[in-house]
């Protein structure tokens, strides 16, 4: 026997989890297992389409118009345009608390480092915070948190030529955390309105925030703080600081780790859950066999789960592969070759690793674009251009042709492809 | 030397930056370059791949329940790789004491994408700790040994269970245990069984009664009369004494299937000792353990645990740990038991077509036990029972229970446990069942203590609806 379903979803990122979704939509019994939890955790939580072009031009106003331009072996040309909209209309629809729906042009974000970042989709929280919006700001940062520093991105972003005035300051978080607490500790704090000790009493964390707070505000309309604003309850929170305040309140978003990545996360489990997709994490996949006793290879039969050296068969009818990119260890690299290690599926580069990269640090390096590539079904293919297995497909990162950190595209191509893949695998063409 | 340093034979002098030869995207192949494995293969007790693999992205952070409600817990990060360095780099350097807060429950296994051995670092420390520096004469060691030895408690107070169950929940007494020993009044002790796992099985005829009724059911199902499906129980110290009816569900459970049933000799799992960095009283329980499952496994039998912790001590803390013969065969032989039931048998089909009437309850919040998690099991309790007929299960949340076995049962962590708890707590309030379930009995013991409810394996449940 083995653990048995329709759809079997390999990886548990944002493509992995749209796969899921879009199978389990159009029908089938879906399961989706992940070596590890969710990395979305890692993300900042903000949902590009495309900021960028390959060639660097940008922040584009439009990411839909600069499609037809893509290098014909980019993910989106494969899916195409009208494709990725009915992917962004799951996602909206599965993620009702972001913003950006309303229109096809970019959001500028600020960042944590000051820098603006054309987006898609935001969440709600930091809505406030658009760089186009013509308000004031005051950037509160925490003494203890190192992470952000308030009047650091102030500078930055007066530099980068905002339509508004910024000003930083740095506080210090009422109840006095330790220098390294973790950012689920500050949103406990205000999920929950603890208690903490302000001078000689003790006062629920939200109304002591606010008041350090109002004493440095100036005249702002709008405060930014670092996007630790609680978990669960987030929106209350905000609201909280916000009628303390009486303006605007939003968050900046972080590196990792990331509460709006992980409410992103809960968000989308929580979909998958509604859904009756089966979830499991902790063990990776590390094998396949192939071959129905009469036929060829050229189908997955199963595949195998390690666990502490036990080797457990999962079956299925169909199988995506959202394993990720480099870093997500969906694409592997060693001196001699660059590979795609469950499958073995054919992964493009050049034979000598000399050209895998250029010299400066920040160059056009190719094995940014290393990956998978696919038939218009996005089923990997062989180096001859066949299909490697009837019934595997592709999505997010492990697909080879752009490089999502340059063209700021990562989240879009891993929800169309996501999508595609994931409704391919239920049996609906395209 | 690596290969991203410049050759050798280039020019001398000056700094390598200004070194007109080094072209950086030409081949280092010159006759000088000789890759090196920096880090050799190691045996699996030498962390330092583990710590060299720590990005720090402290994802793992983000799943301490302690640091979530601890200001002074540093996080696994630290516990783990952090730590584990500095103790190489200064023979003087000990232990940071707040290794004894960590509770154990290993979610930062699950959490880290890059493979780092946290929980096995966490182990080695508190381990490495409690041996050097905690002093042994200490009420705090003492205590800690007591509690870990759960086991030693509960086989004393199993041959007098109903004095046991009167004296530890007797009110002076245990104001006396906190004054003097530390463990909490708070809480209500466990109650005793008045027969244990073990004498129930031996009245049915153990290993040979099984056989008997494995057999019967194949041939009621079908299957090869002399199959070859045999498990080995381990019940662990809580099926034992304290919930016995889970070690019978589990007997009915897989003698249904058509599989026999042996109970070997078995010590704890370790789990409360690995906790209180009792690395030695622990290691005398595996060898116990190991010594007669691994000959079991062997002949081919799988091991199967009732208990998500224990199943947990023997697929991932023994390897990890210790170095007994057979231990590595056990390990990769262990499994939970619905799991395994899912692997080999038609489970979910067979729960399809089954349908249980308001014997047990209708309607069920379940918490997802801290040690399901790495084990990919967390999810498994929902998925199964959303397709049985007459009851409702769901799920009440991911965050821990915040008892971690006998963490909670400390005087000074009480609190901190009911704050982990508080969100459990309050997502089983919210959830329409009042009965509550749960993989794991200390999580059930805290569930109880927070809600009142009572809290059932999901082993009774499964029995209910197949077990005539």
């Amino acid at each position: 026997m083995a653990i048995d379903s329709e759809v079997l979803v390999i990886g548990g990122g944002i493509a992995g989890m749209t796969s899921a979704l879009s199978a389990a939509r159009a029908g089938a019994d879906v399961r989706l297992v992940s070596y590890k939890q969710s990395t979305l955790r890692h993300a900042s939580g903000l949902v590009d389409i495309l900021g960028y072009t390959p060639d660097g031009e940008g922040p584009l106003t439009d990411p839909y118009a600069a499609i037809p331009d893509l290098p014909v072996d980019h993910p989106y040309r494969t899916v195409g345009e009208s494709t990725i909209r009915d992917a962004m209309a799951l996602f909206d629809e599965a993620v009702p608390s972001y913003r950006g729906a309303h229109t096809d042009r970019n959001a500028l974000v600020p960042t944590h480092g000051g820098t603006v970042k054309p987006t898609a989709r935001y969440p709600a929280s930091a809505a406030a915070g658009l760089a186009s919006d013509e308000r004031s700001v005051l950037l509160v940062g925490f003494e203890s948190m190192v992470d952000f520093d308030g009047p650091h991105a102030a500078a930055h972003l007066e530099a980068a030529g905002v339509p508004f005035d910024v000003r930083g300051v740095t506080i210090r978080f009422p109840g006095d955390l330790r220098a390294d607490a973790k950012v689920t500790r500050y949103a406990k704090l205000l999920d929950t309105d603890s208690e903490v000790s302000v001078g000689d009493r003790d006062r629920p964390v939200r109304e002591a925030l606010a008041e350090r707070v109002g004493a440095e505000l100036d005249g702002e309309s709008r405060v930014g703080f670092p996007a630790v604003l609680g978990d669960d309850r987030a929106g209350t929170v905000r609201v909280a600081l916000s009628e303390s305040l009486g303006v605007d309140v939003f968050e900046v978003p972080m590196g990792p780790p990331s509460l709006p990545g992980l409410r992103l996360e809960d968000r989308l489990f929580g979909a998958l859950d509604e859904a009756g997709v089966s979830i499991e994490t902790g063990n990776p996949v590390v094998d396949y066999e192939c071959g129905q006793p009469n036929g060829g290879d050229d189908r997955i039969e199963r595949v195998f789960i390690e666990k502490n050296g036990a080797r457990i068969p999962y079956s299925a009818d169909e199988y995506v592969l959202a394993t990720g990119g480099l870093v997500g260890k969906g694409v592997e690299s060693d001196r001699e070759r660059v590979s795609e290690p469950i499958f073995d599926c054919h992964v493009p580069h050049p034979a000598d690793r000399y050209d895998w990269f250029e010299t400066e640090a920040f160059g056009d390096h190719s094995f940014a674009r290393f990956g998978v590539a696919t038939d218009d079904r996005l089923r990997p293919t062989n180096a001859d251009g066949g299909v490697e297995f009837e019934n595997l497909r592709a999505a997010g990162s492990v697909l080879g042709g752009y490089d999502f950190a340059a063209e700021k595209s990562g989240s879009g191509v891993s929800i169309a492809t996501g999508y595609t893949a994931g409704r391919g695998a239920a049996g609906v063409s395209a | 030397m690596s290969d991203a340093e410049s050759p050798a034979d280039t020019t001398t002098g000056g700094d390598s930056g200004d070194d007109p030869t080094f072209e950086p995207d030409e081949p280092n192949t010159g006759d000088s370059f000789e890759p090196v494995d920096v880090f050799p293969d190691s045996d699996d007790f030498d962390l330092r791949p583990g710590a060299d693999s720590c990005y720090k992205c402290s994802t793992c952070d983000t799943n301490c329940p302690v640091a979530e409600v601890d200001d002074d817990f540093p996080g696994p990060k630290f516990q783990g790789p952090e730590q584990w360095r500095l103790k190489q780099t200064d023979d003087d350097y000990g232990v940071d004491d707040s290794i004894m807060d960590c509770s154990n429950c290993m979610r930062c296994d699950n959490a880290c994408p890059s493979g780092v051995p946290l929980s096995q670092m966490h182990n080695t420390a508190r381990g490495q700790y409690v041996d050097e520096q905690m002093s042994k004469t200490s009420v705090e060691y003492w205590r800690n040994r007591i509690l870990a030895n759960y086991r030693t408690s509960a086989w004393l107070a199993s041959k007098v269970p109903r004095v046991a169950n009167f004296a530890m929940n007797f009110g002076p007494a245990r104001w006396v245990m906190e004054q003097t020993m530390g463990v909490t009044s708070e809480r209500e002790f466990p109650a005793f069984a008045t027969e244990t796992f073990t004498d129930w099985w031996a009245a049915e005829g153990g290993a040979a009664g099984s056989r008997e009724r494995a057999r019967e059911a194949r041939k009621r199902r079908g299957e090869p009369v002399d199959a070859d499906k045999g498990i080995a129980y381990f019940h662990g110290c809580y099926a034992e004494y304290n919930t016995p009816e889970v070690g019978k569900a589990l007997v009915r459970v897989f003698e249904h299937f058509g599989y026999e049933v042996v109970v070997p000799d078995q010590g704890c799992s370790g789990t409360p000792m690995f906790a209180n960095g009792m690395v030695d009283d622990a290691r005398r329980h595996a060898e116990v353990t190991v010594s007669s499952m691994a000959d079991l496994v062997e002949e081919g039998y799988d091991a199967i645990a009732s208990c998500t912790s224990c199943s947990m001590a023997l697929r991932q803390e023994y390897p990890e740990l210790f170095d007994i013969e057979g231990i590595d065969d056990l390990a990769s032989h262990t499994f939970e038991s619905v799991e395994y039931l899912r692997i080999h048998e038609d489970l979910s089909g067979a729960v399809r077509e089954a349908d249980v009437s308001d014997d047990v309850a209708e309607e069920f919040a379940y918490h997802a036990p801290c040690h399901a998690r790495n084990q990919g099991l967390d999810r498994q309790a929902v998925e199964l029972f959303r397709d049985l007929d007459g009851a409702e299960i769901e799920d009440v949340g991911e965050s821990c229970s915040g008892i971690s076995g006998t963490y909670g049962w400390k005087a000074e962590k009480y609190e901190k446990s009911m704050a982990i708890g508080e969100e459990m707590f309050e997502h089983m309030a919210d959830a329409d069942g009042e009965t509550g379930m749960t993989e794991c009995p200390t999580c059930a013991m805290q569930m109880e203590h927070g809600t009142g409810y009572e809290v059932r394996h999901p082993l009774e449940l499964l029995e209910t609806a197949l077990v005539e």
